[in-house]
């Protein structure tokens, strides 16, 4: 197989997967959506328990961590592995600083009583940010691969689409957290 | 597929649209709309989101096979999210 052909079929392979993912947190979008239209007055008093400026900050945190690694691949597709290998750092900084945000809420919300089993919409908060969470984490330890393999010398110019590959589930977490975060935090 | 280059300033410039868009959605929360809020910030959203597949997700480069299978998904989650609600509506 020649480098375009087989760049080509790993990124449909990437998109596919990503299609299984939309569909995985769809399920979870539908609940969000029926139990809405069935309970608002539940969905009105829980949005107003979370704290939606630790939400607003995490929101700019993981558009900066989809910044820092779209830079990357724009510095290894000049051959900068440096610039790459800073840039996953600084990734895996700011994917390290929304989950410890994460944590922080959560543990505010478990000492006031708010678990999962309280009502609807903290059974769906705790759910979507919770699967949410686990992909950040997938992501972490995907891109701490890609850091490790960097550093090894094994992307080039010429040859860096599992950088690429990587980017993109990156930048699909950052997508859903773009809908999470008015969906449970803003909307009353 | 083309290995299209994309400069830095393009990104920085696209970041910089999120943050701005964040910062609407999260204002536009404060006034009370009623139903149009959830339109306003599901609009918001959605502009956030091309943005961040157009650019950083380098579809915007990609060939139509690929939009192709970016954009399947989105089919089946309306058939999800409409087939769903026109049975729990009117039950």
């Amino acid at each position: 197989m020649d480098p375009a052909t087989a760049r080509e079929a790993a990124t449909l392979g990437i998109w596919t997967f990503l299609a299984t993912e939309v569909l995985l947190f769809g399920g979870l979008f539908t609940s969000y959506i029926i139990y809405r239209i069935k309970y608002p007055q539940i969905f009105y008093e829980g949005h107003l328990k979370l704290d939606h400026v630790l939400g607003a900050i995490n929101t700019v945190v993981l558009i900066g961590s989809s910044l820092t690694v779209a830079l990357g691949i724009a510095a290894i597709r000049k051959g900068k592995v440096g610039l790459l290998r800073l840039y996953l750092f600084l990734t895996l900084l700011l994917a390290g600083t929304f989950l410890g945000i994460k944590y922080v809420e959560y543990t505010e919300k478990f000492s006031h009583g708010l678990y999962p089993d309280t009502d609807i919409f903290f059974s769906l908060y705790f759910m979507l940010t919770g699967l949410h969470g686990l992909h950040v984490l997938a992501g972490m330890v995907l891109l701490g691969a890609v850091l490790f393999l960097a550093g090894r010398g094994r992307y080039s110019e010429s040859y860096h689409t599992p950088v690429e590959i990587s980017g993109l589930y990156w930048h699909f977490v950052d997508l859903v957290w773009i809908y999470l975060f008015p969906l449970l935090y803003l909307l009353g | 597929m083309k290995e299209h280059d994309s400069g830095t300033r393009t990104y920085i410039v696209v970041w910089g649209a999120l943050v701005m868009l964040t910062v609407v959605t999260v204002a536009v929360s404060y006034v009370h709309l009623g139903m149009m809020n959830v339109f306003v910030a599901l609009l918001i959203a959605s502009a956030k989101a091309s943005l961040v597949a157009l650019f950083f997700m380098h579809l915007r480069y990609e060939n139509r096979l690929v939009w192709g299978f970016a954009l399947a998904p989105l089919f089946f989650l309306v058939l999800i999210v409409v087939g769903t609600l026109s049975d729990t509506l009117f039950r």
